[in-house]
């Protein structure tokens, strides 16, 4: 149906719907495109040597480093536990599923300082383990630790949030038939599963990476912007502007910006290919339902 | 393989799916599960198999205790309704992966996996077809690579939900006398689950009939026809209505007035006749009638 | 913690393996991350005095940043509601040149690190900004005023309202719409009276994700609203103050009151959602 207005149903816009379509775009350009254009004709305002000395400076380069840092760690751990969590939400049945499903959404709900806050609440000198921390000399909060645990609470839903409507989809049925077969669960997830949501996959960890990379009201009450140390790039930004360095703020915007358009990029092509593959998963069962009313028919067109 | 359940209760929410049944099936039967859909046969079939864990009661196979075993080690061949074929795999694929999972030590080399999917698929009669994708087959197809797939591994025990549900009459046909034979050949013990009583009977040895979660009759295709335990068998097994009469003196069947009544005003009626007892209605007799449009 | 009602019964067969690992990681991973820091939050705001507590949410500084908070929130997706189901239309219904660039700028807000879209902003709208100088010489000041702060949480809430709208219309059956128009319906009421109560759920939906997001907004806001306690301090904002103030028990209760109005806006909505399902 989607497909079908997608094609051909399209029309030229005339009268009020005009003034409907013109109104619509210009203030999306009004409010969206016009700060994606101004960061980049500020970044290179004062032409491409300061835009270079701005991406190169010391400072930059520890807070890049720093936000490459925060991502690898995070992108891991967020792809192994994504892929347990969704396998349990999926594939197991037990109580308080539901309780776990909410758990695991509510990051996405809370205020970004409020995450952050909650780490200084638990690990912060004043804070709940503060005390136990500081007998141990273990610092996490205004230190990297810290940044690296908003960060990982601000994006534990994504992987999950893609793989598990997508496993839904899908249904359990070639994996207990693998099991069946004699396949145990490492290989039930290798042989199996990974490769029909591969790229749900790919897709939450990208959204994932991503937010990790960009993510600043948690990580600005965490990290004590301590420079050289605890700055990524967002607070890196921060402090450019706060400081009137407005080309270098901009400049090093750019970069943060350039990896949200990757993302917008990737996000319409794996998009497609993940909605393909839930296509693809009720057709087959459209195609089996089709075949109980007595069509035996090769299948292959009902999938193209 | 002998296998055997014993007071097995599984209930899906308020939904009792299976409500204290023991079956025992002896090594080298087939034997079908036969009822109306959402009778508790399919639930049945998955308990045995190690798909669904039961509330209460205990799985056997081979007089072992496997209850808290789950699919993988069990043994036992399952084949599904939809087929449920790997879909990113190869039709060789799907029937080499039971080979190619098993641990190390016992694991077929190459050579030999080769051979043996190539046996399977000539069994199954698919030797042209090894490379192409699930979805890139007919129904009957798909059906008969599930059916390699599952004796690839050589399982004591196979287990067939609805295995021809989802095929047009014909090629259910020639696929049911298919599989007779085939057990015929291998002698593998085989439950069938079908809500079609004319499969069940011309495949199985013996029939179970279930229904609301309980097993409401066991015995071979003839007993169950001449002497259903209950007047739900005697409906579902011969999907006609009863009637009540008596024979008279002289050969002819006077019907009940209520019997009469639900024949309706059709004017041909077919009588089969036969030895038919319902509890309790002996001494009168029941017939065995279907009605002609 | 969240093993323990699962171990009080005796634990089923497993259907499928995995139940153990995947139960491990993911029980470890919510405990340590969600579930231990939100007891902290208890902990904290618990062993505080209450007067205390009462205090820093009685005060009007709180008052006025959860007022604007919440005010600017609610204004702004009132404000994206009509906005952004006219852009969902649009993209939906009409042949617009580069129509897939635009479709994919609804997500800008979304992909877009929340540093960058606040300093872009500000510099759009502020004095010398090119919007900002345009609108100078009419008396009109957007950034480091509350009207900043609304304009900033429309750019944060937009797409939500556009991607919850967007598949009821694509969805619409073309053939109520051909009834209508062939019963006598012209097209406006046509879109009145048919279209838009099918419309009406979706949209409300978006308004209200977007304005529970906006609620704790704090990238794109701060540096446009200028910050100037009672008039332009958001409550999130307000919250970080605290804190710097080490006033850990003022931040959680601020935090707290916030954490509540989400939940209570999530909660309806899975309610209403679910009522929708089964209506």
């Amino acid at each position: 149906m989607a497909e079908s207005r997608d094609q051909h149903a399209r029309e030229r816009p005339h009268g009020l719907g005009l003034a409907v379509a013109i109104t619509s775009i210009a203030l999306l350009c009004l409010l969206v495109l016009a700060p994606l254009a101004i960061v980049l004709v500020e970044g290179f305002a004062d032409g491409v040597g300061t835009f270079v000395e701005a991406v190169t400076d010391e400072a930059t380069v520890s807070a890049l480093v720093l936000t490459l840092t925060v991502v690898a760690i995070v992108v891991p751990f967020h792809t192994v536990f994504g892929i347990a969590a969704a396998w349990l939400l999926t594939r197991q049945d037990f109580r308080g599923k539901a309780l776990l499903g909410t758990l695991i959404d509510l990051p996405f709900t809370v205020s970004p300082v409020v995450s952050g806050l909650l780490f200084v609440l638990l690990f912060g000198a004043r804070g709940w383990l503060g005390p136990w921390l500081r007998d141990h000399e273990i610092r996490i909060v205004y230190a990297v630790p810290g940044v690296v645990l908003a960060t990982l609470f601000v994006t534990l839903p994504f992987v999950v949030r893609e793989l598990v409507p997508t496993m839904e989809a899908i249904g359990r049925d070639e994996e207990e038939a693998a099991a069946s077969l004699g396949a145990g669960g490492w290989q039930i997830l290798w042989r199996i599963t990974l490769p029909r949501v591969r790229w749900a996959l790919f897709y939450g960890c990208v959204l994932c990476g991503a937010r990790a990379a960009g993510e600043f009201g948690a990580v600005s009450v965490v990290s004590g912007h301590v420079r050289g140390e605890t700055n990524t790039l967002p607070l890196h930004v921060e402090i450019l502007w706060g400081e009137y360095h407005t080309a270098a703020a901009f400049s090093v915007a750019t970069m943060l910006a350039a990896s949200g358009l990757v993302t917008l990029v990737l996000r319409s092509f794996l998009e497609r290919r993940v909605r393909a593959s839930k296509r693809a998963a009720s057709a087959a069962a459209d195609a089996s339902a089709a075949v109980a009313l007595g069509e035996d028919t090769p299948m292959k067109g009902a999938l193209s | 393989m002998s296998l055997e359940a014993v007071s097995v209760r599984k209930t899906f929410g308020k939904h009792k799916a299976l409500d204290d049944v023991s079956v025992k099936i002896a090594g080298g039967e087939l034997v079908a599960l036969l009822g109306p859909s959402g009778g508790g046969k399919t639930t049945l079939l998955r308990v045995l198999a190690g798909l669904e864990s039961p509330d209460a009661g205990v799985v056997r196979i081979r007089g072992e205790e496997v209850t808290r075993n789950g699919p993988h080690a069990r043994g036992v061949g399952f084949v599904f309704q939809h087929y449920a074929l790997f879909r990113e795999m190869t039709v060789f694929e799907n029937v080499a992966f039971g080979l190619r999972v098993k641990p190390r030590g016992t694991r077929p080399d190459e050579a030999a996996i080769q051979k043996r999917v190539h046996e399977l698929l000539g069994l199954v009669q698919l030797e042209g077809l090894s490379g192409r994708h699930p979805d890139q087959l007919s129904g009957g197809q798909r059906q008969r690579v599930a059916l390699a797939r599952a004796l690839a591994v050589e399982p004591k025990i196979l287990l067939l939900d609805e295995p021809f549900g989802a095929l047009d009459a014909k090629v259910r046909k020639e696929l049911r006398s298919w599989l007779r034979r085939l057990h015929d050949e291998l002698h593998v013990t085989t439950i069938l689950v079908t809500h079609d009583q004319e499969e069940a009977f011309e495949i199985a040895d013996r029939v179970l009939v279930i229904h609301e979660g309980r097993i409401h009759q066991d015995g071979t295709p003839e007993v169950l026809l001449t002497t259903p335990a209950s007047p739900f068998v005697a409906d579902f097994v011969s999907e006609s209505a009863i009637v009540h009469g008596t024979l008279d003196d002289e050969g002819a069947i006077v019907l009940d007035e209520a019997s009469r009544g639900s024949l309706g005003a059709s004017k041909g009626a077919r009588v089969a006749l036969k030895k038919v007892h319902v509890a309790g209605a002996v001494p009168r007799g029941a017939t065995h009638t279907s009605s002609l449009d | 913690m969240s093993a323990a009602p699962v171990a009080s019964r005796p634990l089923p067969t497993p259907r499928l393996p995995g139940f153990g690992v995947s139960l491990g990681i993911t029980s470890v991973v919510v405990g340590a991350l969600v579930v231990l820091p939100l007891i902290a939050l208890v902990v904290v705001v618990a062993r505080a005095e209450p007067s205390h507590v009462m205090e820093v949410l009685g005060s009007e500084r709180t008052l006025m940043a959860y007022g604007l908070s919440f005010g600017a929130s609610a204004l702004a997706a009132i404000l994206s509601a009509p906005l952004g189901l006219g852009i969902a239309w649009t993209l939906v219904r009409y042949e617009v040149p580069g129509r897939r660039f635009f479709d994919a700028l609804v997500d800008l807000p979304f992909a877009m690190p929340t540093a960058v879209s606040g300093i872009a902003l500000t510099q759009l709208w502020g004095p010398s900004g090119v919007f900002g100088a345009a609108l100078q010489p009419l008396g009109l000041e957007v950034a480091f005023t509350r009207a900043g702060v609304v304009l900033a949480l429309i750019f944060v809430s937009l797409p939500f309202v556009v991607r919850t709208v967007q598949p009821v219309i694509e969805s619409f059956p073309r053939e109520t719409e051909e009834a209508a128009a062939s019963l006598g319906a012209d097209r406006v009421t046509t879109f009145r009276r048919v279209i838009f109560p099918a419309l009406r759920p979706a949209l409300l939906a978006g308004a209200t994700l977007g304005f529970a997001r906006a609620i704790g907004e704090y990238g794109s806001v701060v540096f446009i609203a200028g910050n100037v306690p009672f008039r332009t301090e958001i409550a999130p904002l307000l919250v970080l103050v605290r804190l710097e103030e080490y006033d850990y028990a003022g931040a959680a209760a601020i935090s707290t009151g916030m954490l509540v109005a989400s939940g209570a806006i999530l909660v309806i909505l899975s309610q209403r959602a679910k009522g929708l399902r089964h209506g």
